[in-house]
């Protein structure tokens, strides 16, 4: 698997991108040159120079300390908005299926229901009745999530509820309960974790998205999405503020997606295209 | 068939019903209720209860879910409780933006998608392909909010050729289409990396056909190939997306609406979040999913017309 995943280029970048991040991540306060949160009105607007290496904001704030910091906020919701919402929508999603019936056809009503929501309305929707701040937000994108890898779930349980294992497991009495843990589930873990890479790169865009509207994790925190909205508010004088953290988004969601892209292929050839 | 195209009809009412519901249950789960939210943390008890006795919401709730029920039969949507206009005539007012917004996204989508995906398939592991693969990847991964700001410092800063903010006036379509550019553009260029994608592996699939076999081996040109029997096949999948893409759309044009601030659907709702004006909230909720699941059933229905192995039982 590692020497199929390294052969492929693309998905060596992203490996090496997403590393990168979640090393800047977990050493944040380590690697920031500054204090992301200190103000500084002498040195407000100041453009990228040897002392800020990419300018400072409009209250004198260290740019790339900020960046350097939110990167903690986008990788943490990221990864637990995509764990989360992977969990319990791929358990909802083998029971339901596996036990059939009406309790299946429910569960496919559901699901079409909230897909019939686009994601970030149904993000929206949570946090305007949970209200915001950071584990709200990595619930709301959790949430949204659940309906996505309950579909995903199904084909792989449809391919074993009636497998001679299964059958063999309920033939000696097995429960429902039993038979979902312990040889449904562990199976279908392989090919939903697979595409777990890709859903985090979609909880990380989806979570600067709601920053950016002014939903999600409220300022001073710095958050790429909420950076990008203060930036744009003054996008006429310095543009700068807007498009540098940007592009750290840009490059955060392309790591995941080139990783997520590369293990695809590797796990399920059948897929690449 | 028909049968089929009935059933999925009647299902329609059922699952906005089902949203309408649920969305009527969540906005009173707001801690304290939306009078409360409303106010702020600071307003009174004797406030909120004021106001709550004004909105309808000390009745009990199953009261206000039939009056609200009822309204929403006769065409009533209510009225917004931020700036007191009914929410119904708002919304139809908005209707062009985002559904312009839309209609040029899908044009410049399928305009740049297409013509991409069939290239970056014909042209396999070509210089070609290789860039067009890139273009798409980086498509898809760029946030529409971005992008968005990237075009406008390139195309209103630097440029100065397009406008950055507004939607124009309906009575004046040359203002109307100059505002659009921009927004759709924005929009067009995600879609079309979803599109290039799904016409590169459709396409790729097809070539390697028997009966594209055939047609080239009984001596006819490539280009005859290629568009009379490969990409007739090959845009079948990619109309079956558009159904799929309308979902994401729709949550781009939400962004995108607030970044150019164009008065649509999308800007009126995260309005609508930001006032706790529930009344437009459940009512744009509901239309959002009624284009949703209208459109998805136009797509299937097509969809079974221009494929004929496509069966619905």
């Amino acid at each position: 698997m590692w020497r199929a995943l390294v052969k492929n280029r693309t998905s060596v970048v992203g490996l090496v991108l997403t590393l990168i991040l979640i090393l800047i991540a977990v050493f944040a306060p380590f690697i920031a040159p500054r204090d992301p949160l200190k103000q500084s009105i002498r040195n407000k607007n100041e453009p990228p120079s040897a002392s800020y290496l990419l300018g400072t904001d409009r209250f004198g704030r260290d740019v790339l300390s900020r960046i350097i910091h939110a990167s903690r906020v986008s990788i943490g919701i990221g990864f637990g908005a995509a764990f989360l919402g992977a969990a319990v929508g791929t358990i909802v999603g083998a029971f339901g299926t596996y036990l059939g019936g009406r309790t299946e056809a429910v569960m496919i009503r559901a699901i079409d229901v909230m897909m019939s929501f686009p994601t970030l309305l149904l993000c929206l929707l949570v946090l305007t009745v949970l209200g915001s701040g950071l584990t709200r937000v990595m619930l709301a994108i959790a949430i949204a999530f659940i309906p996505r890898f309950a579909r995903l779930s199904r084909g792989p349980t449809l391919a074993l509820r009636n497998i001679e294992y299964v059958e063999a497991a309920r033939a000696v009495g097995a429960s429902h309960l039993r038979i979902a843990v312990r040889h449904i589930l562990p199976n279908i873990v392989g090919p939903i974790s697979v595409m777990l890479v890709m859903w985090i790169a979609s909880a990380i865009r989806i979570e600067a998205t709601l920053s950016f509207l002014g939903f999600g994790v409220s300022p001073p925190t710095p958050t790429w999405g909420n950076m990008i909205q203060e930036g744009f508010r003054a996008i006429t004088y310095t543009p700068r503020l807007a498009l540098i953290p940007g592009f750290a988004l840009f490059l955060a969601v392309l790591g995941f997606n080139l990783l997520g892209d590369g293990l695809r292929d590797v796990f399920d050839p059948k897929l690449r295209i | 068939m028909l049968t089929y195209t009935v059933r999925r009809i009647a299902m329609v009412p059922i699952v906005l019903a089902i949203v309408v519901t649920i969305v009527f249950f969540a906005m009173r789960m707001v801690p304290g209720g939306p009078a409360y939210a409303l106010l702020g943390s600071y307003a009174s008890a004797e406030a909120v209860r004021q106001l709550e006795m004004e909105l309808g919401l000390d009745r009990p709730i199953w009261e206000q879910y039939l009056t609200f029920l009822g309204d929403l039969v006769r065409g009533d949507l209510g009225t917004s409780i931020y700036n007191g206009r009914p929410v119904g005539p708002e919304l139809m007012r908005a209707f062009p933006f985002t559904g312009a917004l839309c209609l040029a996204t899908i044009i410049w989508g399928v305009a740049l998608g297409v013509p991409l995906g069939a290239l970056t398939a014909i042209r396999r592991n070509s210089l070609w392909d290789y860039v067009g693969r890139v273009v798409s990847l980086v498509g898809l991964t760029v946030p529409p909010f971005y992008l968005a700001i990237l075009l406008i410092v390139a195309f209103s800063l630097k440029l100065r050729i397009f406008p950055m903010i507004g939607g124009g006036e309906l009575a004046n379509p040359a203002e109307f289409l100059y505002h659009l550019f921009l927004p759709s553009l924005t929009l067009g260029i995600v879609m079309s990396a979803f599109v290039s994608r799904t016409v590169r592996a459709a396409l790729l699939e097809v070539l390697s056909t028997d009966y594209v076999r055939t047609a080239r081996s009984k001596g006819l040109r490539e280009g005859t190939v290629l568009a009379k029997h490969a990409m007739r096949t090959a845009l079948i999948p990619t109309v079956a997306f558009l159904g799929v893409y309308m979902t994401l759309l729709l949550g781009g044009a939400v962004v995108i609406e607030v970044v150019f601030s164009r008065t649509g659907w999308g800007r009126i709702l995260v309005n609508a979040m930001k006032q706790r004006d529930y009344p437009v909230l459940q009512a744009g909720l509901m239309l959002f999913s009624a284009v949703v699941v209208a459109v998805n059933l136009i797509v299937d229905v097509i969809y079974t017309y221009i494929d004929p192995r496509i069966k619905y039982s």
